[in-house]
C-alpha cells in the first residue's frame, strides 16, 4: 500500500516520532497570536526549508498539496470579493505552512514508529476490555481490506459492463454492500477459529 | 454477537469508507467542478449499519489511518497534515455524524428502514458534518460565517442528498437480504 512515507535516513528521520507529534501541537498553537503577512510568509519558508534538508527527493514530495490547491484558491477568492486581498494571501500561507509542517512528519516517520508513538494514548481504552492488540489487528484488517473491496467493485464493474455497454453505475452499490459483509462474516469465522482478536494470550492458557 | 465480529466489522466499514475515497469514479452527478467525494457516503453507511458505538469506532479508525499517512482520503489526501487544513471541521463531522446516523438509526429500529435512513442520514450525514465542518472551515480560511456557509456547504447539498438515497438504497437492500448485518436494528 502506498504512503507518504518516503525512506531515508536523514535527521529528520532518526527524530523520534513523539518528539515530532509534540513539535507541531505546539507549534500549532503558539503562531495563533501572529496573524501578519511577514510572519505567515516566514513560517511557509521555514517549512520549505526544512523540505529542502532532505534534498532533491524532500522538495518533490511539496507536490502532496496540489490536491488541496482548488481549496486554496477558492479560499483566496472569497477574500479578493470581500476587498482583502491581503488577509487572502495570509490565510493561504498560513494554511499551506501547516498542511506542509504537518504532512513532514508524515514523510520522515515510518508507520509503525507512529503507531508506537500515539499507542500510549489507547491504554484508556482497556478500561472498555479493548487492548492496543486489537487496535494494530484492526489497521492491519484496514489495509487488507481496502484492496479486496476494489477488487470486489471491480469484477462487479466488469459484470455490468458485459451487460450492459455501460461501466458504472449507482446500480452496483447495493450488490457491492452485499457482497462485501458476507466476505467480512468469513473473515471474523477464520479469525476465530485461529484463537479470535486476542490471540492466545496468557490467561488462555492453562 | 462475538467480539471477533464486531471488530472485523469495524474494520470493514472503515476500510469501506477508504475505498470509497479512491473510488471517486461513482458518478454521483451535479459536481459542477468541485470533486464531491463518496466518503460521506462510507459515513452514513457505517453508522446506519453498526450504530453509534461501533459506527463511530469505524470512522474513529479510518481516520486514525489516515493520520498515519495512509493517501485514503478523496483525492489521495492523507497525513497529520489534513487534521491542520481547512477541511479538517468535516474529518470531525465525520466521526460525529457517524455516531448521530448510529444513534438516529437504533432509535427508529422498529420503524420503516427506509424511512429511518433517510432521518439518520439527513440530520447525520449532512446536518452535523457541516455544522461541525463549516465553523473550521470559516476560521481557517478567515471567513465570516456566511461566506463560509456559501463556499463549504451549499455546493455540496445536491451532492449530499443524492448520498443519503444511495445509503438509504443500500440499507433497505441489506435489511431485506441480509438482516444480520443491520447490528443498528438488532
Amino acid at each position: 500500500m502506498i504512503s507518504l512515507y518516503m525512506a531515508g535516513n536523514s535527521w529528520a528521520h532518526r527524530l523520534p516520532a513523539r518528539l515530532k507529534l509534540i513539535f507541531l501541537f505546539v507549534l500549532s498553537l503558539l503562531i495563533i497570536p501572529f496573524n501578519t503577512l511577514w510572519f505567515s510568509a516566514l513560517l511557509l519558508a521555514f517549512v520549505v526549508a526544512l523540505y529542502a534538508t532532505l534534498g532533491k527527493q524532500g522538495l518533490d514530495k511539496l507536490k502532496v498539496v496540489r490536491p488541496l490547491l482548488w481549496m486554496m484558491g477558492i479560499i483566496f477568492l472569497v477574500h479578493v470579493f470581500l476587498g482583502d486581498i491581503e488577509q487572502g494571501i495570509i490565510a493561504v500561507l498560513r494554511l499551506l505552512a501547516m498542511v506542509l509542517l504537518a504532512n513532514f512528519i508524515s514523510i520522515t516517520t515510518h508507520m509503525e514508529a507512529l503507531m508506537d508513538a500515539v499507542e500510549p494514548l489507547f491504554k484508556p481504552l482497556r478500561v472498555f476490555g479493548i487492548s492496543p492488540r486489537r487496535v494494530s489487528l484492526a489497521v492491519a484488517l484496514v489495509i487488507r481490506f481496502v484492496p479486496v473491496l476494489l477488487a470486489v467493485y471491480a469484477s462487479l464493474q466488469e459484470a455490468y459492463k458485459a451487460r450492459t455497454a455501460h461501466a458504472n453505475s449507482w446500480r452496483l452499490l447495493a450488490p457491492f454492500a452485499l457482497h462485501a459483509i458476507k466476505m467480512t462474516d468469513h473473515v471474523a469465522e477464520a479469525l476465530t477459529a485461529r484463537g479470535g482478536a486476542d490471540g492466545f494470550d496468557d490467561h488462555k492458557r492453562s | 454477537m462475538s467480539s471477533d465480529r464486531s471488530l472485523v466489522q469495524i474494520a470493514f466499514y472503515a476500510a469501506l469508507i477508504a475505498a470509497l475515497g479512491l473510488v471517486p469514479k461513482i458518478e454521483l452527478g451535479l459536481a459542477g467542478g468541485i470533486p464531491i467525494t463518496a466518503q460521506s457516503l462510507g459515513v452514513m453507511l457505517a453508522g446506519m449499519m453498526l450504530g453509534p458505538v461501533r459506527g463511530g469506532l469505524a470512522v474513529a479508525l479510518f481516520l486514525f489511518l489516515v493520520a498515519l499517512g495512509l493517501p485514503f482520503l478523496a483525492g489521495g489526501r492523507g497525513g497529520i497534515g489534513v487534521f491542520y487544513g481547512a477541511t479538517a471541521g468535516y474529518l470531525a463531522g465525520y466521526f460525529v455524524g457517524a455516531i448521530v446516523v448510529g444513534a438516529i438509526m437504533k432509535a427508529m429500529r422498529n420503524m420503516n428502514v427506509v424511512f429511518g435512513a433517510i432521518v439518520s442520514g439527513i440530520i447525520g450525514g449532512i446536518v452535523v458534518v457541516h455544522a461541525l465542518g463549516v465553523p473550521v472551515l470559516a476560521y481557517k480560511a478567515g471567513m465570516t460565517l456566511d461566506k463560509a456557509i456559501i463556499v463549504g456547504s451549499l455546493p455540496f447539498i445536491p451532492g449530499d442528498l443524492i448520498k443519503v438515497a444511495l445509503a438509504t438504497l443500500v440499507a433497505h437492500t441489506i435489511a431485506r437480504g441480509l438482516p444480520s448485518a443491520m447490528l443498528s436494528r438488532s
